[in-house]
């Protein structure tokens, strides 16, 4: 457990090390994400990386586990609206309505343009 | 120290442990009360705890600075996390492989609309131009919409604000709203779901569907990828 969290540190660090060091524009975590990833495919095909973590299921375990309580790890930025009342008051009721058009009109230009594009492909979804 | 509790308040509420303790057994409450109403999409965990912790801070006249010293290590699990997407990314690489074109062009869909529909709507609504600035980033995740944001001279935490309530509308609403559609493809659900409200979505789409999870996974990364370019460009075209 603890080596698997080691190493999804370890995939952030150098994630957010490269992303500095070459002044890339993405999130270091996301590169971190490939990084574990391309990890994981190739544990596949080398059988050497088979170690510690990237063994019996390891690594698997302590990422689900993370991912069980995503919800929570927004609760202390949410809470940030504490500081933003005085905005909030003014222009709360705008900001809101315009946050929420916004999201409605991406969700369905978002999964309008998946589902098309894939009957095109003909592809038939399994479930 | 024994006869005077205010002492003992005043000592607590500067130490990281009251509010990691507040924020931990909030969301557990909200949490629970979510999965008794079997997840109904008003009962949203994060919106309630929100609003119960901020009144609780606002009661007690504590800044959010020092409440943030205690959330702060919950905060800083968002990046792990973010890297954890690797492995149910992983483990349904042959399904994700097979959709890559749809994915890749209702991305671009997605996050183009995301970007121009808040800020012509903005421009509608006669909103000031920082604001305008620091509302356009809210489909990506927190940490890379201030980053875009800082770099428009834009305000960060009314951009953290701004995409906190759009991942809980969104997540609120993807349920109904794609049920209403008829769309019962889990994939291009959760693709939507992770892109239009990136990890609060995402949350909410692996309480739905594994695979959905999973879709929205990857289309809040490559969201926050996209974004990064698109936000400076649609702001030099759209903004007066």
């Amino acid at each position: 457990m603890l080596a698997s969290l080691g190493l999804i540190l370890l995939c952030q660090l150098i994630g957010e090390a490269v992303v500095r060091g070459i002044g890339l524009p993405l999130p270091g975590p996301v590169l971190g994400l490939l990084l574990l990833l391309i990890l994981l495919l190739a544990r596949d095909r080398f059988a050497v990386l088979a170690h510690g973590p990237l063994r019996n299921d390891g690594v698997e375990t302590a990422s689900k586990g993370l991912l069980a309580h995503l919800s929570l790890l927004f609760v202390p930025a949410g809470v940030g609206v504490v500081q933003k009342l005085d905005l909030l008051a003014s222009h709360g009721i705008a900001i809101v309505l315009v946050l929420a058009l916004s999201v409605v009109v991406t969700l369905l230009a978002t999964v309008l343009t998946f589902r098309l594009v894939s009957r095109l492909l003909k592809q038939q979804d399994a479930r | 120290m024994k006869d005077d509790p205010f002492s003992l308040w005043v000592y607590l509420s500067q130490s990281p442990l009251l509010w990691l303790t507040v924020t931990l057994l909030v969301y557990a409450t909200t949490d629970a009360v979510s999965l008794a109403t079997r997840r109904h999409p008003l009962a949203n965990p994060v919106l309630h705890a929100m609003w119960i912790i901020g009144a609780f801070l606002l009661a007690t006249g504590t800044s959010y600075t020092s409440y943030f010293a205690g959330a702060q290590f919950v905060h800083f699990l968002l990046g792990p996390a973010t890297v954890a997407l690797a492995v149910p990314l992983y483990e349904n690489r042959r399904r994700v492989v097979s959709s890559i074109v749809p994915m890749l062009v209702a991305l671009l869909a997605g996050s183009i609309t995301a970007v121009v529909s808040v800020v012509l709507l903005a421009e509608l609504a006669g909103l000031p131009r920082d604001v305008v600035l620091s509302l356009a980033p809210k489909s990506v995740t927190a940490g890379v919409a201030m980053g875009i944001a800082e770099s428009l001279h834009a305000d960060p935490s009314l951009a953290a604000v701004a995409v906190i309530l759009t991942g809980i509308m969104g997540a609120i609403i993807v349920t109904p709203l794609m049920n209403r559609t008829g769309v019962t493809d889990y994939r291009a659900r959760g693709f939507a779901a992770g892109l239009a409200a990136h990890g609060i979505g995402t949350a909410r789409a692996f309480q739905v569907d594994e695979i959905a999870g999973v879709f929205s996974g990857i289309a809040m990364s490559l969201n926050a990828l996209v974004t990064s370019f698109l936000v400076p460009l649609a702001v030099t075209l759209l903004v007066r």
